[in-house]
């Protein structure tokens, strides 16, 4: 009875702070310094609902598996509300850090210039420049699996090539493929394409010899043993160069833009808004990036799920 | 029986080099050629094959330099020139470096916290943990003119802002490393230490700490490199004058490309002997350890 008393009494805290940070008035917390008061009892009451929700999850190994985004959720609630809670309340100049509100605004007043944004960094230079390095080198560990004489001369290569800020040849690429997307999409072909290659080499030798075996004396086609043994044994490896890559991807297409873009994309517009000073405008499009890159890596796990149902890592993921 | 030559490993190696230098050298003759033919054209001249030939690798801003002249460039910008001058490749090494070393030293030890909290925690871990995997699928580095900017108005400047960026790119795989490594201790040691009533931190020191090594020093050469990328990144925004970064940048703004090919070199060796020193001193662990090389 108490307890329940306290949780409900928790999530009422949380809603008044929620609440108060977003309808006061500019610098409540230079006026009133009380405020303190409920941020602490605030951060305190989110601290016990999380506790009592992950306690509740993990007494129920069956709930569905949209329930366990609640604490992640309910987190990321907090930091937001102590981030919007600050800078409103010490009237923080947006300069040095916008307030949570002012972000979420920018990104609904300036909907065409980020989509404008998105389609240049992420629709044509992301995607052109992942497809191209993941799919060349998932082809060339094909032929470094059937030859020892590549395997042994890439892998070290590949291995050094890991060790490189390979970032730094932007501004190469941008010299030789001028400045619109697809010298950013050379960029991304070039940093996708080892760990690509890395991970498809070893998932291919990773087949267990008594599959191998097996399928030899099933006479299986080479055709039939890629498609039946090698591909499905080396899917795991290839979805984890895939998800490495979607945000290596991203990353380097926005550091390519630093070097030099025609107006818009999400590099260039990061780096003119800070010139300007319009940092809630820089904020909303790193919302975007962020959201671009998660769900991109979300819809890869996603499908990693389905497609992988059989093996171990997935089903032990799964409760 | 003996290994035929094509599949010893020197022999590879070699051959793999040899094969990326010819491809360097044809591309340099190919792209610089196109250059030059276009300048003959331009002012109307006749040209033959052998002068492009010959002029190919000798172009002043080439499109492609080819190796030779990359590290004549780097070799003069290293030992020919003095250390505190600002043309000194060394001098813009080590303005990285620090920032780097900073920043993989901050990054390590946040990623060994957060990592101790979340196995010591279980809310934390449902809570933060999510957080901790969105966070690398965010591009971070755009956020670096931000932090650069912010840290900026709080008057700390140099290579803080930068070591903040490589802290942010060399945590996550810290972390991760860490979390399985803390959670890979043996259940019969576990158990063992809780029959002889062993406090968490005792459990904690001698068991874990201990367990988690090699799963730490494995994630280590991959924090050290992400936070070399973080440094030299973190240089672009922010108009700084040194780093490799700058070099980089400068080089892209005048059209130096001796120069911007130089300062790649340069990256790829400092990432390649970082790697290298905590690859030596993780043999060194897992020797003393008991590992056999």
């Amino acid at each position: 009875m108490k307890s329940t008393l306290l949780t409900a009494l928790s999530v009422l805290i949380v809603l008044v702070q929620v609440g108060a940070s977003l309808t006061l008035s500019e610098g409540f917390m230079t006026a009133a310094p009380a405020w303190w008061l409920l941020l602490i009892f605030f951060v305190a009451s989110a601290t016990r609902l999380m506790n009592e929700m992950t306690r509740w999850l993990d007494a129920q190994p069956n709930a569905n598996r949209l329930f366990k985004l609640v604490v992640p959720g309910l987190f990321a609630v907090v930091l937001l509300t102590i981030w919007q809670t600050l800078t409103r309340g010490y009237s923080v100049p947006s300069v040095l850090l916008p307030a949570p509100s002012d972000i979420v605004l920018a990104l609904f007043n300036n909907g065409p210039v980020l989509w404008a944004d998105f389609k240049q960094t992420f629709l044509k230079a992301v995607l052109a420049g992942y497809v191209i390095g993941c799919v060349s080198g998932f082809i060339v560990a094909q032929l470094a699996v059937k030859s020892r004489f590549l395997e042994l001369g890439l892998v070290p290569l590949g291995n050094f090539v890991s060790a490189i800020p390979i970032v730094g040849i932007a501004p190469i690429m941008v010299m030789w493929f001028g400045f619109d997307w697809p010298s950013k999409a050379a960029v991304i072909v070039v940093m996708t394409f080892f760990p690509m290659f890395i991970n498809t080499l070893t998932g291919l030798q990773s087949v267990d010899a008594l599959h191998k075996d097996l399928m030899h004396t099933y006479a299986a086609k080479s055709a039939q043993k890629f498609t039946t043994t090698q591909l499905p044994q080396a899917l795991p490896y290839i979805f984890n160069a895939l998800k490495i890559n979607a945000t290596l991807a991203l990353i380097g297409a926005i550091v390519a833009e630093f070097f030099g873009t025609p107006i818009v994309g999400m590099g260039f517009r990061i780096s003119t808004e800070v010139g300007r000073m319009n940092m809630d405008m820089v904020w909303a499009t790193i919302v975007v990036a962020a959201l671009a890159g998660s769900i991109s890596y979300g819809a890869l796990a996603l499908l990693e799920r389905r497609l992988l149902f059989w093996h171990a890592s997935v089903r032990n993921a799964q409760p | 029986m003996q290994t035929p030559l094509h599949h010893r490993s020197w022999f590879a190696v070699l051959s793999t080099v040899i094969a990326v230098i010819a491809i360097w050298y044809l591309a340099a003759l190919w792209l610089n050629g196109q250059q030059l033919i276009k300048t003959y054209e331009r002012k109307n001249q006749s040209w033959q094959l052998t002068d492009i030939v010959q002029q190919a690798y000798a172009v002043k801003r080439p499109m492609l330099p080819p190796p030779h002249q990359v590290v004549q460039e780097w070799v003069k910008t290293v030992f020919q020139t003095k250390p505190s001058s600002k043309r000194s490749l060394v001098f813009h090494t080590i303005v990285t470096l620090q920032s780097t070393l900073l920043g993989f030293a901050l990054g390590t030890v946040l990623g060994i916290l957060i990592a101790v909290g979340i196995v010591h925690n279980r809310t934390l871990e449902s809570s933060f943990m999510p957080w901790v995997i969105a966070s690398q699928t965010i591009p971070i580095l755009a956020i670096a003119p931000i932090i650069v900017v912010v840290l900026g108005a709080m008057s700390i400047t140099g290579i803080f802002p930068k070591a903040v960026i490589a802290m942010y790119l060399s945590f996550f795989p810290v972390t991760i490393g860490m979390v399985k490594g803390l959670r890979s201790a043996d259940r019969l040691h576990m158990e063992l230490m809780q029959t002889y009533f062993a406090s968490s931190s005792q459990l904690f020191w001698k068991v874990r700490w201990y367990s988690a090594q090699p799963y730490l020093f494995a994630s280590l050469k991959i924090a050290i490199a992400s936070a070399l990328v973080g440094a030299i990144v973190a240089e672009l925004p922010t108009g700084s004058q040194g780093g490799l970064g700058a070099r980089l940048l400068s080089g892209s703004y005048y059209g130096q490309t001796v120069q911007i090919w130089s300062a790649l070199l340069m990256a790829s060796l400092l990432g390649a002997s970082l790697v290298f020193c905590v690859s030596v001193l993780e043999k060194l662990m897992l020797r003393k350890r008991g590992y056999q090389a």
